[in-house]
């Protein structure tokens, strides 16, 4: 088995940003004085990531500089205060997957805390830790136990405060309801009494004990959304909703094509308009104006003309990517599938089969467009902006504008979804070059035409798989070759000795980055269907099939208590009813996804009926939001499978419109039934990217059982199902 | 054409001085800091800016505010009346329906305005009037359990008759 992948230079695409491991340019100085000039006094734990630190107390430690020894790396830090509140500071961002609650419930658990005495402040560059940004799944499973790991420090330092004051045997002190507490004498103290007077900095090294998930008594239960009244009330101030002094709106002129630049541009109408400001840049033109209607009249009052060059259309998607289009360039060595499946040639009696599955570019649309509120003040810059990195978007910043990275601050409100599309700064930079031009701050919110045409797009790809299997129903050969679409996902886990993967990147012709589970489902969507296809060809029972070819336990689990649940094989479909099954892994968590759709001959509808999922992450953190996640991720799932496809030519959008571009609406949402393996045994894993992997094969493998048709391309319905 | 002066909001009458061809959405949000209604399409496709109008859902992205007139606006900022949320407002919170909840307001909006119209929805009457609002995060089927829960409480689910929305009648 070989997995390899070859990079074009950077211009080329926009990386899967999480597959890439740069160690972060910045570090936090860890001067104990500044500690306690932000926070007040008290007490600060800090989890260092790298080294422990042998000066604990950190006085007077200074940046090193280059050729230095480097800083170590901080992961998060807490507070409590000299009056007992805690404050904990991470640097990951809220985008709708419910971590402010999940983190909040393991600090209270190692803190014996309850949740409303936690306050946490995430994402701001200038008070939380460098994080390198929230996505790859790896908030559970990094800052969750670091924030254990510092909670259960703090505990500790607490329960020795008490025993230096009280001049007791620590053993005999305990943590219970926000207090310390003597077993016997019962004699107790808040954490403010304890903190009080005091300025404690203590380094924690990575290896601190925590509480065993066994013995969990708030991490693992369904507390709810930390602060959902903000939310149920309209109260919370997501970025678009943030308002300065002063504060004017802003506007960008955009190509009239991607890549298109600049020929010439005349304002003196947009310029006669009250209140409008131009900026123009090089390419960038931007206006700013009292109102946002103001600020759009003056855009449209533009006059510009753009040089274009041809690009590729999608008629022309898939054979570009795979190289084969004129003009187009693959990467990798073996830029055509080779015809023999791993290094054997099958065995007399064994079936091949070969088969091409495809996948369409598609948008994230998060609901909240990208946003940004910018002002510079006394030579710096604060930015409110809605992104998954906000140090990313710091450094962007800092680079756009030539300035030292201290003299940027971006903070992230808690945002309106992400799901991988907001990797990026776009927003931020271009009304942080507004507000330099105006002098004072600047909105600036992408309209939902901005955010379909230029954020960026799920990457599109094409994928060959050739197998072979033994006729008992052993897979004995499987190569599979990913062109563009990504390496996420690819190894399957069914137990095949010769098996071959291959990611091939291309010359992309849209801006594509991540997408939740990134390439995960377009690998899982060709493997499960391909899957499904040697079931047949071996005349198995889908599930009977993955079963005999798969060894690893946990897939196993998934696979046998959704299909329990679903009622596999207990009973035949309906008439124009299918039934299908998938099952994979993907950033640690494994899931088995069971389908019912039904179809509508007249309209050549197909509606999902039903769906079983069963899902495993290890120690569950919530379970009412693990299960949510788990629905939603089936919900948005199911527009990449059916409908859901960036239509373009020549470098435009063709439908940058809700009204053309159809995502999931409350009819399209199935019966679900979710299932929880919890593992307390297991480390917690990440849940917002993976529950979507399983839908679009279950689907299409349910549509093949209702119609015997077999659809190798996402999305599977765009125009209702023709068959 | 003349400047729009004022618009009866949450029950109250408030001063504004907005050209007439700006959006609804924009004077509440800009304007009027009731920044609890959304924008999410600019195009009465995805429902994140209802608000109601006279007890009715409007898409507030696409009304010119030189339109509303005298009309009654109620917007997500007035269904919680003296520390007491909305029912509507109670089951959201209780079945948890929102991941980013940047489409909240405008669910629980459209949601009130069914409710007024419909004290008991049946699982299709409430598919269907829902159909307007996207949650890209796919928290329909929690949406759905919460206007059904909403329902079914004790008492009043409708605003209107309760008291507590004042813009509505």
């Amino acid at each position: 088995m070989t997995t390899s992948e070859t990079l074009l230079p950077d211009h080329a695409v926009e990386p899967e940003r999480y597959e890439l491991h740069a160690a972060p340019i910045y570090h936090f100085d860890l001067a104990r004085r500044d500690f306690f000039k932000v926070f007040g006094g008290g007490i600060v734990v800090l989890l260092l990531l790298e080294e422990a630190l042998a000066q604990e107390s950190g006085g007077g430690r200074r940046r090193g500089g280059f050729g230095q020894r480097r800083p170590p790396e901080l992961g998060a830090w807490l507070h409590i205060g000299e009056n007992g509140v805690v404050t904990v500071f991470t640097g990951k961002a809220e985008v709708g997957q419910n971590i402010r609650t999940s983190l909040t419930q393991v600090v209270a658990e190692e803190l014996r805390l309850p949740i409303s005495s936690i306050h946490l402040t995430m994402a701001d560059t200038e008070l939380t830790p460098f994080d390198a940004g929230t996505f790859g799944s790896r908030t559970t499973p990094d800052m969750a136990v670091q924030l254990r790991k510092v909670s259960a420090t703090a505990r500790e330092l607490l329960i020795d405060l008490a025993a230096g004051l009280w001049k007791a045997d620590r053993k005999s002190l305990i943590a219970a309801d926000g207090r310390i507490v003597h077993g016997e004498t019962k004699q107790s103290a808040g954490f403010g009494e304890l903190t009080k007077g005091q300025k404690l900095l203590k380094a924690v090294a990575d290896d601190s004990p925590t509480t065993r998930a066994a013995d969990w008594k708030i991490a693992g239960t369904p507390v709810p959304k930390v602060d959902g009244r903000d939310f149920v009330t309209g109260k919370h101030k997501y970025t678009p909703d943030v308002r300065l002094p002063g504060m004017l709106h802003g506007k960008v002129l955009r190509p009239a094509a991607f890549g298109a630049s600049l020929a010439s541009l005349d304002a003196k109408q947009a310029e006669a308009l009250p209140g409008v400001t131009v900026v123009r840049d090089g390419d960038f033109v931007g206006v700013t104006a009292p109102t946002e209607h103001a600020a759009a009249q003056a855009i449209a009052a533009l006059r510009a003309e753009w040089k274009t060059t041809p690009q590729i259309s999608e008629r022309e998607l898939f054979e570009h990517l795979r190289g084969k289009a004129p003009g187009s360039q693959s990467s990798g060595d073996s830029a055509a599938p080779k015809a023999d499946p791993g290094e054997e040639k099958p065995a007399a009696g064994d079936y091949r089969l070969q088969q091409t599955y495809t996948v369409a570019y598609i948008a994230h649309a998060p609901l909240e467009p990208r946003a940004a509120v910018a002002e510079w003040k006394d030579d710096k810059l604060t930015v409110w902006t809605g992104t998954q990195r906000p140090f990313g978007v710091r450094d962007e910043l800092a680079q756009v504008f030539r300035l030292p990275a201290e003299r940027v601050r971006v903070i992230v409100p808690d945002t309106g979804s992400g799901y991988g599309g907001k990797h990026t700064g776009e927003a931020a930079v271009e009304a942080a070059r507004l507000a330099r031009s105006a002098g004072k701050p600047v909105k600036l919110v992408w309209t939902r035409e901005e955010e379909f045409t230029w954020a960026y797009f799920r990457p599109a790809g094409v994928i060959d798989i050739t197998s072979s299997i033994s006729s008992d129903g052993t897979i004995t050969g499987w190569e599979c070759h990913n062109y563009n679409s990504g390496g996420a996902g690819l190894r399957a886990l069914y137990h095949i000795p010769n098996q071959k993967t291959e990611f091939h990147q291309a010359r992309a012709p849209l801006r594509q980055g991540s997408y939740r589970a990134l390439a995960s489902t377009a690998n899982h969507f060709a493997r499960e269907s391909h899957i499904d296809e040697l079931a047949r060809l071996a005349r198995m029972d889908p599930l009977e099939f993955r079963l005999k070819n798969l060894q690893d336990a946990r897939l196993r689990a998934v696979l046998e208590m959704a299909a329990k649940t679903f009622g596999w094989g207990r009973s035949k479909p309906p008439p124009d009813h299918g039934f299908g099954i998938a099952g994979g892994f993907e950033k640690g968590a494994y899931l088995a996804t069971c389908a019912e759709i039904a179809v509508a001959r007249a309209g050549a509808k197909v509606q999902v009926v039903r769906v079983v999922q069963a899902f495993e992450c290890g120690a569950v953190l919530n379970p009412d939001h693990l299960k949510n996640q788990n629905e939603g991720a089936i919900v948005m799932g199911l527009g990449g499978a059916l409908y859901e496809a960036i239509r373009f030519d020549n470098g435009k959008v063709l439908n940058p419109h809700f009204s053309q571009y159809r995502v999931p609406r409350p009819s399209d949402a199935p019966q679900i039934d979710i299932v929880l393996l919890d593992r307390k045994d297991l480390p917690s894993t990440g849940a917002g990217e993976t529950p979507i992997i399983g839908i679009a094969p279950a689907v299409g493998n349910a549509i093949c059982d209702a119609t015997g048709v077999r659809l190798r391309s996402l999305p599977m319905a765009p125009q209702g199902l023709k068959i | 054409m003349s400047k729009v002066t004022e618009l009866h909001v949450n029950g109250t009458t408030r001063g504004v001085d907005a050209d007439p061809e700006r959006s609804l959405l924009s004077v509440l949000r800009d304007d009027l800091d009731l920044t609890g209604t959304k924008y999410g399409c600019g195009e009465g496709q995805c429902g994140a800016c209802t608000v109601l109008l006279e007890g009715l859902p409007a898409h507030s992205c696409r009304l010119r505010v030189g339109s509303v007139g005298q009309k009654k606006i109620t917007t997500i900022e007035a269904l919680e009346q003296g520390g007491r949320l909305h029912p509507l407002q109670e089951a959201f919170l209780e079945v948890g329906a929102m991941q980013c909840a940047y489409c909240t307001s405008g669910m629980i909006m459209s949601g009130v305005a069914l409710l007024k119209k419909n004290p008991h929805p049946t699982e299709e009457e409430i598919v269907r009037f829902m159909e307007g609002n996207i949650c890209r995060c796919g928290t329909y089927p929690r949406i759905i359990a919460a206007i059904k829960r909403a329902a079914a409480m004790p008492g009043d689910a409708q605003p209107a008759t309760s008291g507590r929305t004042g813009g509505l009648k």
